[in-house]
């Protein structure tokens, strides 16, 4: 408040001593110094007062005796071994994907050539921070601490080992192909997780009413994500289509999702999708929720992608099409993956209060994080200790969502033209 | 010319690909519309809106119209639309104050102050709603003391058992009173309502921080400087310089949060505030009436956020340059 200025970024600022340039920020004059005192008392206060419950009064046996409540729900505990089992691979692989992806050298980066960068220690420090320390400050039990070990000594041994081999073969073909051979093997670990989780073909089928937690969570926003995506680029090229049946539809549609708030369209995901199907043939209320969910999750991506191809000249199709491409190529090779690239931060927006939107699934009756977490401080046995679930459950969500922002900006510079130029 | 087969026209194409896809809707849609009647009369629940006229049979905590258990359901409907009309307009106008205030706390001079915006923003964009309803609810107003213990301010006191306000009654003015261990004030609201009201202005707060900060942003720094070097001081710099040019940018933007808000308060259900969702969930459960529920649902929000969109491009016009 007081006189927005820019003063503070006119003061050659780096150049003061550090009591000066404290003193620039916070005082530059009396009543801003007044104003800093009262907030730094202010917040060392709400500190002390924070750190004194965490310590003190909070009571951290709720999570100890439900972590994996929190984590998979009622999931039968003879086949938590799929799921631990998917874990495993999913680490495996994600530790590949690091080790391979950062050998890429690229012209924003200034430790090119390094195994470890300095943010990739940073994430080193903090994996093991979360898979050893947190585990045993919480005393879960033996196996289950061994397990989130053993989980990240999979995901570093085998970043470091991709590292090694990338830096080895770096531009080569067999890095090359080992690239696409990684974006292969994602969708395929994505398929390969729905058998081990659902069961099936083998395996003990697990209904979707017995998935929970964390797990249930991870698979709606990823269902609905995968799935609205595609949709969302069909709408928006609907929408801006020149057939008037293909624009009103896509209108029609695009507004109605979005004219509505989204516990509505669960709601009639709930009740009234089962009269919509012919008798027995209405999907699981879990697969219901989910297909409402993505459905939903189209139309606001929709948006995003439409002012993504608004963005794009439309001298770039006209030259596409001169250069012999019909309209599906053009659009494909040409128009999409520019209008990708605007409409990037939008869409992770979305895809952000995608995973928030998530919670709703508990009003209606679904067990995910937060349902479960709801149905645990429903437990008389841990009455009075709802903060410390509370608190857990905005770490979580806050560390996803803000994961997926930090994600999205890297991605942009990535992406960024005068970034590319020195991809494989 | 003989060349091309029809089905490669490039004037017959067009239409083949309309034609089929809006066959195909027409096909799903009329699939669709045939199971409903087909299913929805082996239930005996054809719609029809006489249910609207019964009595309720349950009572609502809060409501501006007086309603009792006696009264039918259309009213039980009316009375949870006119909440969630409350709760939208107050919430609307508290958190365009907030985001106003944290907005402009971007630009101020003092880097504590900066960061704090900055941190409050962060946190609040990230945490799901739904949560930080139930967090307002449960951790705070119901963890309120009672009676003697309660949080007294000046004008107001926050109590377990309500939120008390000082204002005009029998032609004075009156603060909140203790009165045989209960309090007595002219402005009541209950603790659900407050919950709710704290929760959407606090999150709807943050996005529309981050609209205003961006509305500032786009005014040129020149615009300042030439405001500094006319002799204007920091308030008329703001209010004949910075804030008409930043509003046009800001009111697009504020469209969007401001429908977003309508449609969030539906989430009113968590903190135990009788809005209009929540009673059409009550309706639903004790008529078994889904299709007409629904649609009094779809067609009320879709009222609200079409009078908001209308009452936004109204201000938007306001607000733009006007070229000769």
């Amino acid at each position: 408040m007081g006189t927005p200025s820019f003063a503070a970024k006119r003061l050659p600022v780096a150049a003061l001593l550090p009591l000066k340039r404290l003193r620039a920020q916070l005082a530059p004059t009396v009543a801003d110094g007044l104003l800093s005192l009262g907030l730094l008392a202010l917040i060392a206060w709400a500190a002390v007062q924070l750190f004194g419950w965490a310590i003190g009064r909070a009571d951290w046996a709720v999570l100890q005796l439900n972590s994996m409540l929190l984590l998979v729900g009622r999931y039968p505990l003879a086949e938590q071994w799929r799921l631990w089992l998917l874990g495993g691979l999913l680490a495996a692989q994600a530790g590949l994907s690091w080790g391979l992806l950062r050998a890429w050298p690229r012209a924003d980066r200034r430790e090119q050539g390094q195994l470890w960068p300095r943010h990739d220690r940073i994430a080193v420090v903090v994996i093991i921070l979360l898979a050893l320390l947190l585990p045993a400050g919480l005393r879960l039990a033996g196996p289950l601490q061994g397990r989130w070990g053993l989980l990240a000594a999979v995901l570093l041994a085998l970043r470091w080992a991709a590292g090694r081999w990338a830096a080895d073969h770096w531009g080569g073909r067999l890095h090359r192909r080992g690239l696409k051979l990684l974006g292969l093997l994602w969708p395929l670990l994505y398929l390969l997780g729905f058998w081990l989780i659902g069961g099936g073909l083998g395996l003990a089928a697990v209904a979707p009413g017995d998935w929970g937690g964390l797990l249930l969570t991870v698979v709606m926003a990823s269902f609905a994500m995968a799935l609205s995506f595609p949709l969302g680029v069909l709408l928006a090229l609907g929408r801006r289509s020149s057939l008037p049946v293909l624009r009103w539809g896509s209108v029609a549609y695009i507004e109605f999702i979005r004219g509505a708030p989204l516990i509505t369209l669960l709601f009639i995901g709930q009740n009234i999708l089962g009269f919509l199907l012919p008798a027995g043939m209405s999907p699981d209320r879990v697969w219901r929720a989910a297909w409402v969910l993505t459905l939903f999750a189209a139309a606001y991506l929709a948006e995003a992608v439409r002012s993504g191809l608004a963005a794009v000249p439309r001298g770039q199709l006209e030259a596409a099409r001169s250069l012999g491409l019909n309209q599906a190529q053009a659009l494909v090779t040409v128009v999409i993956p520019q209008a990708l690239r605007v409409a990037l931060p939008t869409m992770v927006g979305q895809f952000i209060a995608l995973v928030q939107d998530t919670t709703l699934l508990s009003l209606i009756g679904l067990l995910d994080l937060l349902g479960m977490a709801r149905g645990i401080m429903a437990n008389p046995e841990f009455l009075g200790h709802s903060s410390e679930l509370y608190l857990v459950l905005a770490v979580l969500y806050w560390s996803c969502c803000a994961a997926l922002g930090l994600g999205s900006r890297a991605l942009e510079r990535r992406l960024d033209p005068r970034n590319l130029a020195g991809s494989p | 010319m003989n060349g091309t087969p029809w089905w490669r026209d490039r004037r017959v194409l067009p239409w083949l690909l309309q034609a089929a896809v809006g066959l195909a809707v027409l096909v799903l849609v009329a699939l669709l519309m045939t199971n409903l009647v087909r299913n929805l009369s082996a239930a005996g629940l054809l719609l029809s809106w006489r249910w609207l006229g019964q009595p309720a049979g349950f009572d609502l905590s809060e409501t501006l119209l007086p309603f009792d258990a006696s009264m039918p359901y259309g009213r039980a409907l009316l009375a949870g639309l006119l909440n969630t009309l409350r709760v939208i307009v107050i919430a609307l106008l508290g958190s365009s104050l907030l985001g106003a205030l944290v907005g402009m706390a971007a630009f101020s001079r003092n880097g504590l102050l900066r960061g704090l915006a900055r941190v409050y923003v962060e946190v609040v964009r990230n945490v799901p709603l739904l949560l930080q309803l139930l967090f307002w609810y449960f951790l705070v107003f119901l963890a309120l003391p009672d009676g003697r213990a309660a949080l007294q301010l000046p004008g107001l006191v926050l109590a377990k058992s309500g939120l008390y306000l000082a204002g005009f009654a029998g032609g004075s003015w009156q603060g909140p009173q203790l009165l045989n261990g209960s309090w007595q004030a002219p402005l009541q609201l209950s603790v659900e309502f407050g919950a709710l009201l704290t929760g959407l202005i606090t999150y709807i707060g943050a996005f529309i921080a981050e609209v205003v900060r961006g509305g500032i942003a786009s005014v040129p720094r020149g615009q300042w400087e030439a405001a500094g070097s006319l002799g204007l001081h920091g308030v008329a710099t703001l209010r004949h310089i910075v804030v008409p040019q930043a509003l046009r940018v800001i009111v697009p933007g504020l469209t969007n949060q401001y429908i977003s808000l309508a449609k969030a308060s539906s989430l009113a259900l968590a903190c135990g505030f009788t809005d209009l969702y929540s009673v059409a969930e009550t309706t639903l459960n004790q008529t078994g009436r889904a299709v007409e529920v629904v649609l009094v649902l779809l067609a009320a929000y879709l009222a609200i956020d079409l009078l908001i969109s209308a009452a936004m491009n109204g201000l938007n016009r306001l607000v733009q340059v006007r070229e000769r």
